[in-house]
């Protein structure tokens, strides 16, 4: 190995460890800044705390992470379904120009910003939203949004996922006389159905990410949300209301909310790399 | 009874196959047989419009079944495909249990009990003769079955409909020989309860299995068929040149 | 693919059989056409209240009376910046890190595992937590304080895995003849890397490149507490600038009668991100790698 190769792999190396170390340096920034607030506080607390009073010594976590679950799950509902059709519809249902004019929208959906989102949500969403009652601003508008925020990620994963499956599947179904419906619903969704899922899972982790959409539309009241009409605080939109001004025990129990983000997200996301790696072994 | 008058398939404006016109008999086997890219896979696909599936195939001509176009006896290309069953070259068993392979298409398009389901499925099992392979698995996966039995669970998935006609594409050539000895002994149980049109590239297999024959041939760059007719006659002694050349093997 | 659309005839003796046929067809269309029509909805809705405000001035002009006034000059000047800083740290880290990826072509050796389950993992971080990441290592540790720096820096720390992976992809991309060719020259390693296989991937290299540029430019909720909120026209890398979307939040949020504003700065967002898509397409297909399906973030 001449020297420039050598010095090549040397440094593409390093850089690539360093690349791979920023995830670790972010995990522990986030430890060492919520350390104050595990040590001193506990863990117990931000679950048994009567509320959200930082200034008074209250941390009660329990209203954002209520609302937190509430969007995220509520848009996965919403984005699951709309975003396999759409798959399904580029591949069995439309015509070959107008499928091709899909996909293009639907990347073109994945690359809008989310503030964009939120200032559509905020403008023309939550005043017909709250003809409902309320000022619109509530879960339920934030839900919305959201789904369809990440209904690509759904839908731009499902489609690969189909577009994978052997031909001869879909051509020995249609050669048995199955009728479309039934050879997408018995052998197309159920053959994809890994791929299917690691899109909506993919999805679930990019709901529970996001900020700004929520932080716009969801009302941020933080009380644990009895309706979807209810207004709501996440955990995301929480750290961007408070981070500027918080000090001591407060930031630091942000710090601990980022953190309990970070570990949900990623254990999602290791374990859809793991169950994608078992499966390339299967294949 | 299934014949074509004038049969022409394309491909994106590209002729692959013109004027073929042949009558498939009650209860006999047609073989089709031509050298490589004469557009016997096409016919075949057109016979139970998988050619719908095919980006830019279009096909024209007729399509008779008992007399009747297709489009007046069949009242959807589902329906025409219920009754014109498909193998492939390449066993082509959905990644399910074996009993659910059957099934699938089955369900579908009856009302059936769960007995009278498995009944069905112990009756195709056994005239494939795969019953006693795999009765007592028969929820294990389809894919972990050989290539041969593969081959065979499709057969039996096609026989679950009571198809009139089957179509097959070359069924034994992915196949090992004894397997393919199988599925060949398979055909001809079934001569006489199926009309069965097989593309086979083995001439012995057609002199074997089949009552009539058709020799497709690429004629300035067009498939046609140059000739029709009983197997032994043809292979006896053939008007064409070209077809007595073809099957005694010393051109194609 | 173009699935099979039967032509069902007018006699239909299996009618049982075209009742779901018919309603999961109409509830497919339904369900992609809604999704087409709310993106309709949202572009129409940003290009027509948009366009109204928009004007020469409007992109030249400084922040005014909280942004209910003049333009937004100093919000593009930040943006770039903070773009150039963005592009400065993750162009070179994203390069070395694909290189070390793509060693070895023909299997994926443990290293490569791992570094690629970390930028997974990176990639699937809530950009609220690279704000507070930012603000906590840049802005307070490094003592960048909120800045232009520490908004860049965070920000490249964003959009490191997607820049890695399609510079990776683009790598792959180039065919082995050409490895093979530059090595019976005689070339090195590192000699056929830069003299040979970089050039070649150089347009899928640049569409990576624009593809960030979309990403970064899309972000929000990591700049406000690393790049912060003030809107004057920064001095220098170690002064806080506000970007674009910082800008439409700020408008949206926080200043009575400022929608129409944001509209006007949505649009130019918008329109800036639709030719950063057009963009990346066009360079996608002068690579000859088209229909890269690419997940979105916000
Ligand atoms: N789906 C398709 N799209 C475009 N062209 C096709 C398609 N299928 C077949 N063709 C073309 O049609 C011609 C006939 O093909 P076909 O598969 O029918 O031939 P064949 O007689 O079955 O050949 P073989 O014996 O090799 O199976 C070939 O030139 C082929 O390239
Ligand atoms: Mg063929």
């Amino acid at each position: 190995m001449s020297r420039s190769d050598l010095s090549l792999r040397i440094i593409s190396r390093t850089l690539a460890i360093l690349s791979a170390a920023i995830v670790l340096l972010i995990l522990g920034f986030l430890v060492r800044e919520s350390a104050p607030a595990l040590q001193e506080l506990g863990l117990a607390r931000f679950f048994t705390d009567p509320g959200w009073h930082p200034l008074s010594g209250q941390f009660s976590l329990v209203p954002m992470i209520v609302a937190t679950l509430a969007t995220s799950l509520g848009s996965v509902a919403i984005a699951a379904p709309l975003g396999i059709a759409s798959a399904v519809f580029a591949h069995f249902y439309a015509p070959r120009t107008l499928a091709i004019w899909h996909r293009r929208l639907i990347e073109l959906l994945a690359g809008i910003p989310s503030v964009v989102f939120g200032l559509w949500g905020l403008v023309v969403l939550a005043p017909l939203v709250a003809r409902l009652g309320g000022s619109g601003q509530n879960l339920f508008t934030a839900t919305a949004v959201l789904g369809l925020m990440i209904l690509p990620t759904v839908a731009l994963l499902s489609d690969a996922a189909i577009a994978s499956l052997p031909r001869a599947w879909i051509q020995g179904a249609a050669a048995l006389g199955m009728q479309r419906w039934s050879i997408v619903g018995k052998v197309v969704i159920p053959g994809a159905r890994r791929g299917i899922g690691a899109g909506v899972l993919l999805a679930l982790t990019r709901a529970l990410g996001e900020t700004m959409a929520v932080l716009m539309l969801a009302g941020n009241v933080v009380q644990v949300p009895n309706s979807l009409l209810s207004p709501g605080r996440t955990l995301n939109a929480n750290i961007a209301l408070e981070l500027g001004y918080a000090s001591t025990f407060h930031r630091s129990v942000l710090f601990v909310s980022g953190l309990m983000l970070m570990l949900v997200v990623s254990v999602i996301v290791v374990g859809i790399s793991y169950r994608r790696g078992a499966s390339d072994e299967w294949r | 009874m299934i014949s074509t008058q004038k049969l022409s398939i394309s491909y994106h404006g590209r002729t692959v196959l013109r004027n073929a016109s042949l009558v498939a008999e009650p209860g006999k086997v047609l073989a089709l047989v031509g050298p490589s890219g004469c557009g016997k896979s096409s016919f075949l696909c057109a016979l139970n419009r998988m050619t719908d599936l095919l980006p830019g195939a279009r096909v024209s001509g007729q399509i008779t079944f008992d007399g009747q176009g297709i489009e007046e006896a069949f009242a959807s290309p589902v329906e025409l495909r219920r009754n014109v069953g498909m193998i492939f070259q390449k066993p082509n068993p959905f990644a399910m249990s074996i009993r659910r392979n059957i099934e699938l298409a089955v369900r579908e398009h009856g009302r059936h009990s769960r007995s009278d389901r498995q009944r069905i499925i112990e009756s195709v099992l056994r005239d494939v003769g795969l019953w006693d392979e795999v009765h007592d698995r028969l929820d294990h996966s389809a894919l972990e079955l050989s290539g041969g039995q593969q081959q065979r669970l499709c057969i039996a998935r096609a026989l679950a409909l009571k198809p009139q006609v089957l179509l097959m594409d070359e069924p034994c050539s992915a196949l090992d020989p004894i397997a393919a000895d199988r599925v060949e002994q398979l055909i001809r149980s079934m001569r006489g309860q199926y009309t069965i049109i097989i593309v086979t590239h083995n001439l012995a297999q057609a002199r074997r299995l089949a009552d009539h024959m058709a020799v497709f041939w690429i004629c300035e760059g067009v498939g046609e068929i140059i000739e029709y007719g009983e197997t032994e006659s043809l292979f006896r002694s053939s008007a064409n040149p070209l077809v007595t050349s073809y099957l005694s093997g010393r051109s194609g | 693919m173009s699935g099979g659309r039967f032509h069902a005839s007018a006699t239909t003796p299996t009618r049982r059989h075209q009742i779901p046929e018919f309603f999961t067809a109409v509830a497919v269309w339904m369900a992609a056409g809604l999704v087409v029509a709310t993106l309709a909805w949202i572009l129409i809705d940003i290009a027509v209240r948009g366009i109204s405000q928009l004007s020469p001035s409007f992109l030249i002009e400084g922040v005014e009376d909280a942004g209910r006034a003049g333009g937004i000059g100093p919000v593009l000047f930040s943006t770039m910046l903070i773009l150039m800083v963005t592009l400065a740290l993750a162009i070179p880290l994203s390069l070395a890190t694909a290189i070390a990826l793509t060693e070895r072509v023909d299997q994926d050796s443990r290293f490569a595992r791992n570094v690629r389950r970390c930028l997974d993992v990176l990639a699937g971080v809530p950009s609220i937590v690279f704000g507070l990441f930012g603000n906590a290592f840049f802005a307070i540790m490094l003592g960048l304080g909120y800045s232009i720096l520490t908004g860049g820096l965070t920000l490249a720390c964003m959009v490191l895995p997607i820049l890695i992976r399609t510079s990776e992809q683009a790598i792959v991309a180039v065919p082995n003849e050409y490895r093979y060719a530059a090595a019976a020259l005689g070339l090195g390693r590192s000699a056929t890397l830069f003299r040979v296989v970089l050039p070649a991937a150089a347009p899928a290299l640049m569409a990576g490149v624009v593809l960030s540029i979309g990403r970064a430019l899309a972000e929000t909720a990591a700049l406000i507490f690393t790049a912060g909120y003030v809107a004057r026209r920064p001095e220098s890398l170690l002064d806080s600038g506000r970007s674009l979307s910082v800008h439409i939040y700020d408008m949206a949020m926080n200043v009575p009668g400022g929608g129409s504003r944001a509209y006007a700065t949505a649009c130019v967002l918008v329109a800036l991100l639709l030719a950063i898509n057009a963009t990346t397409t066009l360079l996608l297909h002068a690579a000859g790698l088209q229909g890269r399906s690419v997940g979105g973030k916000g």
